[in-house]
């Protein structure tokens, strides 16, 4: 499968970046790491005309600490963000993602950006960059303006990006080493989630919980949340779970069983972060 | 648009369209056909090549990407008619049936190998996970990187750079 003819302009700072999507407008489309565009351009779902590649942009290639955050570069690549030192001290939830997306050839590709950008809703960093209550940094014509990511995702592949603007950073808050859970579900090692559940506690005390997989987007699993900011118990919060959502049937699960998913997975992750259980890993992994 | 790329060791310098993946830039341009093109859509891994030091789907890259890199195909692994120590332990351990997943299988173990020089077995599957095999020949391939990792760090190395290949 080859994409349909495009035009491919490259650019080194985000400032050509910025003037190359005001200049070909509505049909230019960021390319990053590629690994979800050209997929989505070969099978024509996405058709852009012109390509403004961003993936030597240096000034988009960082993780650093930025005060009470960690900011990362939109164009940071899932391995570099598996790897960085940084991310593993002040906030291990994401390096641990990142190393369970795809496989290693998608993550020396993948970046940190593109995945946001995309808006998959079963996609396993997005749903960590939720539970952690994230900042989306976007550029546009107008300069900079931070987004926070409960406000990003709006639906099926649809964020809260105005044309001409494009992810440069993502700002997320130092957990510091204890108190975090991803449990993922997959047929195979390197599938997407059927269901995913991130659980993380936050520096302000309170605990974040986020479900991939549960709807069109990704999704905050707010009765979680509010039950266990009441006291109630891992298991009372974590029936709670599938409330306010809405999966999908397809062919690996229907509503029920995500529903059960939903629960189970976060219990498990919520357990993980409370250091009451280990980490699920590949062998592990039942429901 | 012109795209110029060291591959194996040579610079090479082509026009191409920009919807031109590394896969066919590879194969039709360049004529290595070691890298062979499975699902074409980022799942099997018969493509993987190393691009500056990480191994990569080429179908899911475009050549105008590698501008400027080092690509290292399968055909870029031994050196003065020697195998590279990844090639010779699947020969040694028959890590293939019907081989078509062969040449994207060894450079992706040839990238565990860089990241984990002495993997376990469950390493070694998990750092195989982005490769398939239709034929499930998984045991003796498993087998191969295991046996490859007692060569020590060359066999996490590919010769035309001479540079460690990264995880």
């Amino acid at each position: 499968m080859i994409p349909s003819q495009f035009d491919y302009v490259r650019v080194s700072t985000v400032d050509e970046a910025v003037a190359a999507l005001a200049e070909h407008g509505e049909d230019a489309k960021i390319l990053a790491g590629g690994h979800s565009l050209l997929p989505i351009m070969k099978l024509r779902l996405a058709v852009p005309t012109v390509l403004i590649d961003i993936s030597g942009v240096e000034e988009l290639n960082y993780v650093r600490v930025d005060g009470d955050h960690v900011a990362i570069g939109a164009a940071t690549r899932h391995h570099d963000l598996e790897k960085s030192e940084v991310a593993q001290a002040e906030v291990p939830l994401l390096p641990h993602v990142a190393a369970r997306v795809g496989d290693p050839q998608v993550r020396h590709r993948g970046t940190l950006g593109g995945t946001v950008a995309h808006c998959d809703p079963a996609s396993d960093l997005p749903t960590a960059l939720l539970a952690l209550g994230a900042t989306v940094v976007v550029a546009g014509p107008g300069g900079r303006r931070e987004i926070p990511i409960t406000e990003f995702f709006l639906g099926f592949f649809e964020t809260a990006m105005e044309e001409g603007e494009l992810i440069v950073e993502l700002r997320v808050p130092r957990t510091g080493a204890g108190g975090w859970g991803y449990e993922k579900f997959t047929r195979r090692e390197n599938d997407w989630p059927i269901v995913a559940a991130a659980a993380v506690h936050l520096p302000d005390g309170s605990v974040g919980v986020a479900l991939a997989n549960m709807g069109g987007v990704v999704l905050k699993a707010a009765a979680v949340e509010a039950a266990l900011a009441e006291g109630k118990s891992i298991e009372e919060a974590a029936e709670l779970a599938a409330e306010g959502t809405s999966p999908s049937s397809d062919m690996h699960a229907d509503v029920e069983y995500r529903s059960h998913l939903a629960r189970l997975l976060t219990k498990r992750a919520l357990k993980v972060a409370a250091g009451e259980t280990e980490a699920s890993t590949a062998e592990s992994t039942a429901a | 648009m012109q795209v110029s790329m060291t591959v194996n060791g040579q610079q090479r310098t082509d026009e191409v369209e920009p919807r031109m993946l590394l896969a066919h830039h590879l194969r039709d341009n360049l004529g290595l056909t070691a890298t062979n093109i499975g699902c074409d859509s980022t799942s099997c891994g018969a493509c993987t090549v190393i691009v500056d030091g990480l191994t990569v789907k080429s179908c899911t890259v475009l050549a105008l990407q590698a501008e400027g890199s080092e690509v290292t195909t399968l055909e870029g692994l031994s050196t003065d008619g020697e195998l590279h120590p990844v090639q010779a332990a699947f020969r040694s351990e028959h890590g293939l049936q019907c081989g078509f997943c062969t040449s994207g299988m060894v450079m992706a173990a040839v990238g565990v190998l860089a990241d984990n020089p002495n993997p376990t077995d469950r390493e070694v599957r998990e750092g195989l996970e982005g490769n398939l095999c239709r034929c499930t020949g998984y045991h003796n391939i498993v087998q191969a990187v295991l046996k490859a990792a007692e060569s020590g760090p060359a066999a996490g190395q590919v010769p035309s750079s001479k540079q460690e290949v990264s995880a």
